[in-house]
Formats: C-alpha cells, sequence, structure tokens
C-alpha cells in the first residue's frame, strides 16, 4: 500500500499547537502518550510495523482497528493504514514549524489505495464525488 | 457502521460504478443502453456494475419491454454520510485530547 492520493482526500483536520514537533511528535508515535489522547496500541515507529488500536466495543463493531505503519519521517510525516469492519482507509499527519508553534494537520482518506487498483487513475475522484454527494443528499431533505 | 455500509463503499470504490451512479443522479432514469454510451465500457460489463450497485440498494431497476430501466436511490448513501460525520467528530474530538495532553507532557 502507498500513501492516498490526491484525490482520495475525504477528511482533513488541521490545528496550530503552541507546542514544538519534536513535542507533537512524541505524542503521536509514542504508545503510552499515544493512547491517552487517542487509543489503546502496540504502535512502534518502523515502517511495516503492524499494530491495532483497541476502543472499546460497541453494538456491531468490536473496537478493533488494523493498522500498518506506512510513513516515519520524524516530526515532519507519519502515516498508517486504518481497517475497521472490511472497510480499509489511511491515516496521515503531517507537522509544520511555524512561528510559536507547529501546524498540525491530519488526513483520513476513506479509501486505501490498495482496494482498487483503478482507483488512483480514477478520472471521478473523491473529493468530486464527496461534492456530489452533498449535493444529492441535500436534494434528498 | 454495519454491513450495508461496507456494500456502499465497496460498490463506490470502482470509478466506473461510481460514473454510472453519479450519471442516474443527475440524469434520472436511463436505460442500460444509454448507460452503456455513458460508460464507454462493454453493455455486459454495466451490468454487472449495475447489480453490485444494486446489491448495495444504490439503484433500482424496472424491466418494460426489452429495456430495463435503472434509478439512483440516494437514500443509500446514508450510510457514508454517517461514516464522515461519525470520523469528523470522531478526530476533533482526538484533537482536543491531543493538546490536552501537550499541555501536561514536558516541554
Amino acid at each position: 500500500m502507498s500513501n492516498a492520493p490526491e484525490g482520495t482526500r475525504t477528511l482533513v483536520i488541521e490545528r496550530t499547537f503552541q507546542h514544538s514537533a519534536e513535542k507533537i511528535w512524541r505524542a503521536l508515535t509514542q504508545g503510552p502518550l499515544m493512547e491517552e489522547w487517542l487509543m489503546k496500541n502496540d504502535f512502534k515507529p518502523v515502517v511495516g510495523h503492524r499494530f491495532q488500536f483497541r476502543a472499546m466495543p460497541v453494538a456491531n463493531w468490536n473496537g478493533i482497528i488494523d493498522c500498518e505503519v506506512l510513513v516515519v519521517e520524524p516530526q515532519a510525516r507519519l502515516s498508517y493504514t486504518w481497517g475497521t469492519l472490511g472497510v480499509g482507509s489511511a491515516v496521515q499527519w503531517t507537522l509544520t514549524p511555524e512561528k510559536g508553534g507547529t501546524h498540525l494537520r491530519m488526513e483520513h482518506s476513506g479509501f486505501g489505495p490498495g482496494q482498487d487498483a483503478n482507483y488512483n487513475g480514477a478520472k471521478y475522484g473523491w473529493q468530486k464525488f464527496i461534492g456530489n454527494l452533498e449535493r444529492v443528499v441535500g436534494e434528498m431533505e | 457502521m454495519q454491513a450495508v455500509a461496507n456494500d456502499v463503499f465497496r460498490a463506490l470504490a470502482d470509478p466506473t460504478r461510481r460514473a454510472l451512479f453519479e450519471e442516474l443522479t443527475r440524469q434520472g432514469e436511463q436505460t442500460v443502453h444509454a448507460l452503456t454510451r455513458y460508460a464507454c465500457v462493454s453493455q455486459p460489463a454495466v451490468s454487472k456494475h449495475l447489480t453490485v450497485l444494486k446489491r448495495a440498494k444504490l439503484v433500482r431497476h424496472r424491466r418494460e419491454g426489452r429495456e430495463t430501466h435503472y434509478r439512483a436511490q440516494p437514500d443509500a448513501l446514508t450510510p457514508i454520510v454517517d461514516w464522515l460525520d461519525h470520523y469528523g467528530a470522531f478526530w476533533r474530538d482526538r484533537f482536543d485530547r491531543l493538546e490536552s495532553l501537550l499541555e501536561r507532557m514536558d516541554p
């Protein structure tokens, strides 16, 4: 699996923190710290490492997210796959130093590119589809 | 997310099926012939794609004479909208928790 290509973005959340990239990187990559804000895990910052996030099981969901580390660039970029309930996706973190802090960007792409070989060259990108989706849903209401 | 959401995701992960579904939401009901002309792939291929969309309840069909007509069922998209809402709320909450953790951590 490679990184999610441009057209497949589904969810982007960004925030600037008044903290160093080094400190944020620790929170993103040290298992016990990750557990404090994200979920129980057996993460290791090693490309190819397979690990799980474990949340509280709920109805119709065992709480397990199967992941594989894709990218580790200390204090700059981190990416892992995110598979649960048979749906593959990928999460990518990007850290950019800013005046007085660090900009953190999280992209969660809805489909793992490995699920569909044709998808990378898709004429109808996911972004565009979401735009249409919103229109369709808007028309439904 | 239940099994139905997975069917919807799988059905729409394919660009040809996504294009067919979008065409049906734009144009309303279409025959298999019209969809074949639109998609520029063979009719058996279009029929196969329509079967997957039908299984995900994204389209409905009716027969009239020798033609089969398809129409979009946008209600079937609800699981995807729920999924985006779900993850949007999830990650915003986690960003808040990350922020408070950073406050507590050693510099």
